[in-house]
């Protein structure tokens, strides 16, 4: 079946090439009004000067760019970079035996830990981030705990060790979801084979389960970098506003500063490296 | 209700940052405000019947009373829509793109108004039509950025200062220094604002600068005098402040004084202007001149400035009114938000637009957040 469908030229029928298209249009429709469009609309302002009100008057200039290898706002492309690349090294790390564990699990208690992983989710994202402070803050539960043990009160907040905790905790469970499905996915069988041809069980872990996961890894630390890296709210809530990161200044430059050309620029440059990512990931993903 | 008030100071504060500066470019605010293109005043009839005219309004939730649509109805006889804008920048969006708006009545800060009405988008206030006008206080004609109400008619209006609790601190603030420089005590109990025009604000006045000053020098000396601050503080904060403050995290913190939650029982949160002076802020009430409804627009306006309904502001969003009528029938406890008399509100400089340079201003504040 398989191979004649494959044989056949590409010449499907009128029929199904309106069947196509006709399920196709809603996705195509989607993907362009709400991705290409803006996409190009961004792309545009980053040539023109900045409009009074916002908005852009057009008059085309190559500042927006020139002004990106600016050494301020290259520490704040590197500030970035450290933050969620460290966010994403610990949410592996913690992700990663926790998806195991989970893989583990009869199916019952499985479904019941899917759940709790995603329980999270259920509240929104400010509130939660704002538990963070009540628990962390000078006169918070944990300090006061400490307290009453004689310790502390330790500056837990508004610094960036609290920038890369709240990202942590908010993105943890889009690194467990994919490690989870990749590990589920592995057949049990290929293990087995391992140690019974008497590889330990370390061994089993590093040269058979972790290869076979690396898509899922890929998959889970783009998941967690990506929202990280253009984080404003949690540098904001719990950084004390001490720390710059892209999406602060994105904000800034669209809301206070009204200057949607540079604005436009900065969110370019995020997209750039966001795009290199995703490149970098299909190919090691590829070749995994 | 502090909370809802958020969105309600966030498009002052945001306003000031960046709006209009071409008339600070063409060298002065107070020469130019007046002498905008927008100066040709339509001829209004004053017995105009008003029942076959309808206003529309934009302004932030909870500024106005939520009956005024009906007892508008009830006195004035035509139908009065409320339409909500969360920041100045979202009115601006609404005003500026497209011809008609359909928006008649708008309420914006005050260099919102200026900007407005350099771009000739403002029918000229007729005095005639309005003549409650009478009720406000003297000062309130003196606002830089409207010389004599021209083409704005002020709402509300207030200033920044210190807001600290009274129990918490050794000494109480009096000067702008003891938020860049706080004593051992309140180290890394001090908030600053985040955005860039409050943020410079402290440093500015300390140095007996402008607030509005362009000139790279004097902005260069404060951020010295914001950097050295940084580590000494718990945090830049334009929303969350006065949890800060009744949490205790803060003892001082720079605050609008609509935002000090002074009101807050149980603890002790007062509000102080710093010897070397701060700014003044005002939202004002504009018209459209694209408004088809423009006798109807100033009657409005008019029974805005009625003592009865202005007093609202004060009474339920604890912000000041510019209406001594108004203020006169509040009752004022002393030392509250409302306690500031005009004279001293007008010692504040008004924020105006700074065009091109309020880049300097972004830049700066990126500057002292991003340092580590």
């Amino acid at each position: 079946m398989k191979s004649e469908a494959e044989s056949r030229p590409v010449s499907p029928s009128r029929g199904r090439r309106l069947g196509a298209f006709v399920f196709l249009s809603p996705g195509l429709t989607y993907l362009v009004v709400l991705l290409l469009v803006p996409l190009v609309l961004v792309l545009s302002y980053t040539l023109f000067q900045r409009g009074r009100f916002g908005g852009v008057v057009y008059e085309v200039t190559g500042e927006n760019f020139s002004r990106l290898i600016d050494p301020l706002y290259l520490s704040v492309l590197g500030t970035s970079l450290k933050i969620a690349g460290l966010t994403t090294l610990l949410a592996l790390l913690l992700g990663y035996p926790t998806a195991y564990l989970i893989a583990q699990l009869p199916r019952k208690w499985k479904t019941i830990a899917l759940v709790a992983v995603v329980l999270p989710f259920w509240t929104n994202f400010i509130i939660r981030v704002y538990a963070w402070i009540i628990l962390l803050n000078g006169p918070g539960l944990l300090n006061s705990g400490l307290k009453a043990l004689g310790l502390g009160p330790y500056e837990l907040l508004y610094n960036q060790g609290a920038i890369i905790l709240g990202l942590l905790y908010s993105y943890l469970p889009l690194m467990v979801l994919p490690l989870y499905a990749a590990i589920e996915r592995l057949d049990p069988q290929l293990r087995e084979a391992s140690a019974n041809l008497g590889a330990s069980a370390f061994s089993t872990f590093r040269k058979v389960t972790l290869p076979l996961t690396v898509p899922g890894v890929l998959t889970g630390c783009l998941f967690v970098f990506v929202p990280s890296f253009g984080n404003f709210v949690i540098p904001e809530m719990l950084g004390g506003g001490k720390s710059v990161m892209v999406g602060n200044l994105i904000r800034t430059e669209f809301l206070s500063a009204r200057d949607w050309p540079f604005g436009s620029a900065l969110t370019l440059a995020l997209v750039a490296v966001l795009v290199v990512l995703l490149i970098a990931q299909s190919w090691v993903a590829r070749r995994a | 209700m502090f909370r809802t008030r958020f969105t309600r100071r966030l498009p002052a504060a945001i306003a000031v940052a960046g709006l209009a500066l071409a008339a600070a470019a063409c060298g002065g605010e107070s020469t130019n405000a007046g002498a905008a293109p927008a100066a040709t005043a339509d001829q209004l009839n004053p017995n105009a019947d008003l029942s076959k005219q309808s206003v529309n309004v934009t302004v932030w939730d909870g500024y106005t009373p939520k009956e005024l649509p009906q007892k508008v109805k009830d006195k004035l006889k035509f139908p009065l829509k409320i339409a909500i804008h969360d920041t100045n920048e979202t009115a601006m969006t609404k005003l500026t793109t497209g011809g008609d708006s359909g928006i008649d009545v708008a309420f914006v800060s005050g260099q919102y108004a200026q900007a407005l009405n350099e771009q000739g988008l403002l029918e000229p206030i007729h005095p005639e039509l309005i003549p409650n006008l009478s009720n406000l206080y003297p000062e309130a004609t003196q606002l830089s950025y409207d010389k004599g109400n021209k083409y704005s008619v002020p709402y509300t209006w207030g200033t920044t200062g210190i807001c600290y609790r009274s129990d918490l601190v050794k000494t109480p603030p009096t000067s702008w220094k003891d938020l860049l420089q706080p004593p051992a005590w309140a180290d890394k109990k001090v908030t600053m604002m985040t955005t860039e025009r409050w943020l410079a604000l402290p440093a500015l006045k300390a140095l007996g600068y402008s607030v509005n000053t362009d000139k790279d020098a004097e902005i260069a000396k404060a951020k010295e005098l914001l950097v050295a601050a940084k580590p000494h503080l718990l945090g830049y904060d334009d929303t969350t402040f006065g949890d800060k403050l009744t949490s205790g995290e803060a003892v001082m913190v720079e605050a609008w004084d609509g935002w000090c939650p002074t009101t807050s029982e149980k603890q002790n949160i007062k509000f102080v202007v710093p010897k070397e002076g701060s700014d003044l802020w005002v939202d004002t009430m504009v018209i459209m001149k694209s408004s088809k409804n423009k006798e109807a627009a100033h009657a409005l306006i008019n029974y805005i400035l009625d003592p009865e309904i202005h007093s609202w502001a004060a009474v339920n969003i604890n912000y000041k009114v510019p209406n001594k009528a108004a203020m006169d029938k509040v009752e004022i406890a002393k030392g509250s938000l409302l306690d500031i008399k005009p004279a001293e509100l007008l010692n504040g400089e008004s924020l105006i637009d700074l065009g091109q340079a309020s880049v300097k201003y972004t830049r700066l504040a990126t500057e002292i957040r991003a340092q580590s």
